[in-house]
């Protein structure tokens, strides 16, 4: 279940921006610019390690919703040569970022804040999705309508930060179902009964 | 019958033999069921059985994946038309219409049509789209093409029903239609093409799931053609009337195509673009079964074998319409199908995309078949109405054939990298 492992970097090439990003959304920044598309491009069987390194997220999406707190996801992709650690996140218009990871315990899914963040590995890719690892953003002041973008900031465990932006789709799967009760609580704060706020 | 003991006896042999490796002898035993099943029917050989054996040997001991022929094929999504016109037609097709829901204006129309587009634009290149949650299925595009298109409805939810081209205008109703609203209209249309249902399918769903806090399905068809390979591509396709359809098509890349399909004047954002008409044609076809060969041949104005027209011998021999017989009457008859719907120019011909469908019997236990007869051309008024007028006045084959839905869309041009269907009109 919970997709916490890291996985081999995406190694198909891939177009640096789609339209989503092209238009109001970046499905793929990248540290020092979009350099990471000529390594991608060349097709090599693993990921070129380059000396600036670069770090990126692709394919950023969030869940929309009317009121309360909604997640965003996609793929942190890490083709530098050093580990990245990502500490927090910051979401225009959002009050709240938590960095939420999701895991088995006791034979139920239980959602927990991740204060040490997300750790992607050099090479490696991160998937943040439902179900998984996830940006829990809560407490939210206005909706988030589907076709929305949502502008936000990745900052890393170097102080480096990474801007991107998300766009907001109708989604009804995999519902994380968060308390604000436990705000704060490193334990068991949610549910998965798959309704909306 | 001594055949059949023989092959057992060599079974049972081989078994014994190889008692100690049963791996292959299982899938021997398994050949021999087939074999034997084959040889009851009296169609196998002894020769065939032996032959059987040795394949069987040889089929346990290597795996390797069979070639796939058309899966992973691609069609552009990107360019100054949308895919899906002048896309050699694909094996399957669904078309959805949508109705809005109150309250979507223009820039709720935006958000919609640029999730949509970049929906389309993963899923025609065997990408999963954002939030799929089988992404598994969207790696074969099967040459997917995802083509959307604007009713009028929309253009007055974005309050720009001013912009809505006269070159599409509205259908006169035709004395012929016997129009069905959960086969007509739509505030908005996706045509989504495939040579792979499956994928047809998984594509329908993305789409739709995106649009509900926009929209509501208001129809779906679906419809068919030969499958992918089952024919010489390029081949006219053959409705269930058993005619070939389309033997008069302008011809996708060349300059009659162009001005035939593509919108060249009227409001800008529509330029590059086309007009759709989407008729849903039911088919009686236990009453064309009545007719006889000639009497269908008769009617058509075309033979049906390999439809030359009746004054020819090659499908695309022009017809001759001028062409009389011994008792003075038109070779090609009066009021024959291709005789009322015979347009000289090709430039003002409708380029037709059909599919069929067949359904479940209806409620009066005929067979509920016909054909999804996609018309694309520049100006609905100047090529498909007239045409329409002629068929419907006086044509043998209305009929067999009772248009049960209608529908009409301007087809926005295509998108660049970066750009969204219908950016021109909404943004």
């Amino acid at each position: 279940m919970g997709k916490q492992e890291t996985r081999p970097a995406r190694r198909t090439p891939r177009p640096c921006t789609t339209i989503l990003a092209a238009s109001a959304a970046a499905a793929l920044l990248v540290i020092g610019g979009c350099s990471s598309s000529d390594s991608e491009a060349s097709n090599q069987p693993t990921p070129t390690p380059s000396a600036t390194g670069s770090f990126a997220i692709e394919d950023p999406w969030v869940k929309a919703v009317d009121e309360g707190m909604t997640a965003a996801f996609g793929t942190l992709v890490n083709r530098g040569d050093a580990d990245v650690r990502v500490v927090s996140a910051t979401c225009q218009d959002v009050p709240r970022v938590e960095l939420h990871t999701m895991s088995m315990q006791g034979g139920t899914m239980v959602m927990k804040n991740q204060p040490e963040g997300f750790t992607v590995k050099a090479g490696e890719t991160h998937v943040l999705e439902p179900g998984g690892d996830h940006l829990m953003l809560m407490d939210l002041t206005k909706p988030i309508r589907a076709g929305d973008t949502v502008s936000c900031t990745l900052t890393l465990s170097d102080n480096r930060t990474l801007d991107f932006t998300a766009v907001a789709k109708p989604f009804t799967g995999a519902e994380e179902h968060y308390d604000p009760s436990d705000h704060g609580d490193h334990g068991e704060h949610g549910d998965h009964d798959g309704g909306h706020h | 019958m001594t055949t059949v003991s023989t092959v057992i006896t060599m079974a049972d042999t081989t078994d014994a033999a190889t008692g100690a490796a049963p791996k292959q002898p299982k899938v021997t035993r398994r050949r021999l069921l087939t074999g034997g099943a084959l040889v009851a029917g009296g169609a196998l050989s002894a020769a065939g059985i032996t032959a059987g054996l040795s394949g069987a040997a040889s089929s346990s001991r290597d795996r390797e994946p069979s070639p796939t022929s058309f899966g992973e094929q691609v069609e552009p999504f990107y360019g100054p038309h949308q895919a899906g016109i002048a896309t050699p037609a694909q094996a399957h097709a669904s078309f959805v219409a949508f109705d809005l829901q109150p309250g979507v204006d223009r820039a709720a129309l935006g958000r919609l049509m640029r999730l949509w587009t970049d929906d389309a634009a993963r899923l025609t290149q065997g990408q999963p789209p954002l939030a799929d949650t089988e992404p598994e299925l969207a790696v074969l595009p099967a040459r997917l093409t995802i083509t959307f298109g604007f009713g009028r409805g929309l253009l007055q939810a974005a309050g720009l029903d001013d912009q809505w081209p006269d070159a599409v205008g509205s259908l006169p109703s035709f004395s012929v239609d016997r129009l069905q609203p959960r086969w007509s209209g739509g505030d908005l249309l996706i045509q989504i093409c495939a040579d792979d249902p499956v994928t047809v399918s998984h594509a329908q769903r993305m789409l739709i799931k995106d649009s509900r806090p926009f929209a509501t399905v208001r129809w779906i068809q679906q419809g068919f053609l030969r499958s992918r390979g089952a024919h010489q591509e390029g081949q006219t396709q053959r409705n269930l009337l058993g005619q070939l359809d389309g033997t008069t098509n302008p011809k996708p890349g060349t300059p009659e195509f162009d001005a035939a399909v593509w919108v060249s004047e009227g409001p800008e954002w529509l330029r590059g673009g086309s007009t759709l008409v989407l008729r849903r044609i039911r088919l009686d076809l236990d009453d064309w079964d009545r007719l006889g060969r000639v009497e269908k041949e008769y009617v058509l104005g075309r033979r049906l074998d390999n439809g030359a027209p009746l004054t020819g011998v090659e499908e695309h021999d022009p017809p001759d319409f001028d062409a009389i017989d011994e008792s003075g009457l038109y070779v090609i008859p009066e009021f024959s199908h291709i005789r009322r719907a015979h347009v000289p120019d090709p430039r003002l011909r409708m380029f037709r995309r059909f599919y069929n469908y067949d359904q479940a019997l209806g409620a009066d236990g005929q067979a509920e078949a016909g054909m999804i007869f996609a018309a694309y051309q520049a100006d609905v008024q100047r090529q498909f109405v007239p045409v329409q007028r002629k068929l419907a006045e006086a044509d043998l084959l209305n009929k067999w054939t009772i248009p049960i839905g209608s529908a009409v869309f301007a087809i926005p041009p295509g998108c660049e990298p970066g750009g969204w269907i219908g950016e021109r009109l909404l943004a």
